[in-house]
């Protein structure tokens, strides 16, 4: 009686695993299935060459290039923002500052990760835009420029906070060595433990890359509905995510061209943020064993 | 200058930086806090919290919204809780090291690495579509349980890990079955590690926009959801609408919105914590 008892337990406790494999799936062959319908319309060819995305209009151009180059402009400026700082922090708060001034600032840093996406897009539209402005005059009201500085400042906690953990976890004997031998901490820092924390670094910028071309509230709300090719920051572009807010606000048609130009976009975006976890999960694993 | 005061000054430079940087990163959290303390504290009152939506930004109110919220906080508990945990013991107690045990493992990190909209997506044809639940309170959860679970998840197994094995080795020394041991020793000692981690995912799931406008939640709803299958909006998709209005009023309206937003957030993030140091302590 007991046994069977246990059995059923421990079945239902991996039906609630497998949950997590059928999300997967479900992803997948949602995404899958909408494409292969729009690419039976649209081909694949000019899905990757055409220099226009206006499936909106009256005359349609399906051409992904120009939303790929909005997510990837947005998502460079906010690296090219955080992974400075970021990394400086980590270094910083592992290797220079006192325990006690560590252990009240990460969690205060990690409030900024907090925030809802939202209340970034309002603070990117109505506070930095103008501020911009003040500096660049010709900066447009929506553009790609202020969405990423603030997407930067909302994946600073992702890089320091995950580099941070990387720098704390080399065993303080090669501190120690290093020391020993006459080296600063700057030279310790640079040229010992950020070697040694080297994989756990990559992964906290392939994470926080991966979390900036998902990202969709700041871009919708900032960086303006203009899918454009261009890498000019300054004028509105659209990114893939803003794109698929934009048609979901809107009355599209189920089962429409339009309608399935969404999922189209959703794959694009699904294949690159999954050939970074992944890549990112291998690097972990392997750092694992390192230490173990 | 020789050498060893290069360095030393390098390693000066260094320090300030770094203060630097991480004050810069403090610094943002305030004004910006500050800022939308300006703009939109004078604008909460009680009419605020109780109003319907409205064309003139001076009437309207967040009540559909807030109440939409809290329909899908709650829904979004009960599905994503037990689910989230039960899976979180299965890999950690159960699970062996197979084939199957690496493919959950891999599976689950790269959930939690797939952007929100995805899940919308996802919602979408799902649930909107194929279950034909429409875009109600009871789609958007499911499809925020999705999106939380990994999560959930990785908390659940953090949490279980940290119990010391001396207490499931006396409780089967007494002769408790696997399932016991869990239910009567495990949990109880790392409830306050999951409750944590449950919470944080909570506190996100408040917080979400995309997944839900793909779902087809509203902007505009005249009347807060009465039961599960009633179309709705939240908080955040509220803030969104106002502030793509072009009337200051509405940014105005924004501003406040988002400081009830950031309370609940950061409500649901100081529990969070709460519990999380008082749990840590249990094991000094």
């Amino acid at each position: 009686m007991r046994k069977i008892k246990e059995l059923i337990i421990e079945k239902s406790l991996l039906s609630s695993a497998l949950v997590t494999i059928a999300v997967t799936i479900g992803i997948i062959l949602v995404l899958s299935i909408e494409a292969f319908r729009f690419f039976s319309e649209v081909s694949i060819y000019d899905f990757f060459t055409d220099t226009q995305w206006t499936p909106l209009f009256t005359e349609k151009h399906f051409g992904i290039l120009p939303l790929l180059s909005g997510t990837l402009l947005t998502s460079f400026i906010a690296i090219a923002f955080a992974l400075p700082i970021g990394l400086s922090i980590s270094i910083y708060l592992s290797e220079y500052a006192p325990k006690s001034f560590r252990k009240s600032v990460k969690p205060l840093l990690e409030l900024l990760a907090a925030v809802p996406t939202v209340v970034y897009g309002f603070f990117a539209l109505v506070v930095v835009t103008p501020f911009l402005q003040e500096i660049i005059p010709n900066l447009s009201g929506f553009n790609s420029l202020s969405a990423g500085i603030v997407m930067g400042i909302m994946i600073i906690p992702y890089i320091s906070s995950l580099s941070e953990d990387a720098l704390h976890a080399v065993p303080d004997s090669l501190r120690e060595a290093s020391y020993g031998m006459g080296s600063t901490k700057f030279q310790t820092a640079f040229k010992v433990i950020v070697p040694a924390a080297s994989s756990g670094i990559i992964v906290s910028i392939i994470l926080a890359i991966s979390r900036a071309i998902g990202e969709t509230m700041i871009v919708a709300i900032a960086a303006g509905q203009q899918p454009r090719l261009t890498f000019d920051p300054t004028v509105p572009i659209e990114t893939i995510t803003a794109y698929i807010v934009q048609v979901s606000l809107g009355d599209v048609q189920h089962g429409s061209l339009e309608y399935r130009t969404i999922f189209a976009a959703g794959i694009t975006l699904f294949v690159f943020t999954f050939l970074l976890n992944t890549l990112s999960y291998r690097i972990r694993k392997k750092f694992q064993e390192k230490y173990e | 200058m020789n050498n060893l005061r290069k360095n030393r000054l390098k390693d000066q430079l260094f320090k300030y930086w770094g203060i630097f940087c991480t004050i810069i990163g403090l610094v943002l959290l305030v004004v910006f806090i500050g800022d939308i303390l300006i703009d939109g504290l004078l604008r909460i009152d009680w009419e605020f919290i109780t109003n319907l939506p409205s064309r003139k930004p001076e009437k309207s109110g967040i009540y559909t919204a807030l109440m939409g919220s809290i329909w899908i906080l709650f829904f979004t508990t009960i599905i994503a809780f037990p689910m989230g945990v039960a899976a979180g013991i299965y890999l950690e107690e159960y699970s062996k090291k197979n084939k199957l045990a690496g493919l959950l493992e891999i599976n689950i990190s790269n959930l939690a690495g797939v952007p929100s909209i995805i899940y919308g997506l996802l919602g979408l044809e799902v649930f909107v579509r194929i279950m034909n639940l429409g875009a109600s309170v009871l789609a958007g959860s499911l499809t925020l349980s999705l999106l939380i679970l990994p999560i959930v998840i990785v908390a659940t197994r953090e949490a279980i890990k940290a119990v010391p094995s001396s207490i499931k080795d006396a409780s089967y020394a007494l002769g408790a079955s696997k399932w016991q041991t869990i239910w009567h020793q495990i949990l109880p000692a790392s409830g306050g590690g999951i409750l944590t981690g449950v919470i944080l995912a909570l506190s996100r799931a408040v917080g979400e926009t995309a997944p839900l406008i793909v779902v087809g939640a509203l902007a505009y709803v005249p009347f807060a959801p009465e039961n599960p299958m009633d179309e709705f909006s939240v908080l955040p998709i509220q803030i969104f609408n106002w502030i793509s209005r072009p009337q200051h009023g509405f940014i105005e309206n924004a501003a406040a919105a988002i400081i009830i937003l950031l309370l609940i957030t950061f409500i649901m993030n100081g529990i969070a914590v709460y519990f999380r140091n008082k749990w840590q302590k249990k094991w000094k």
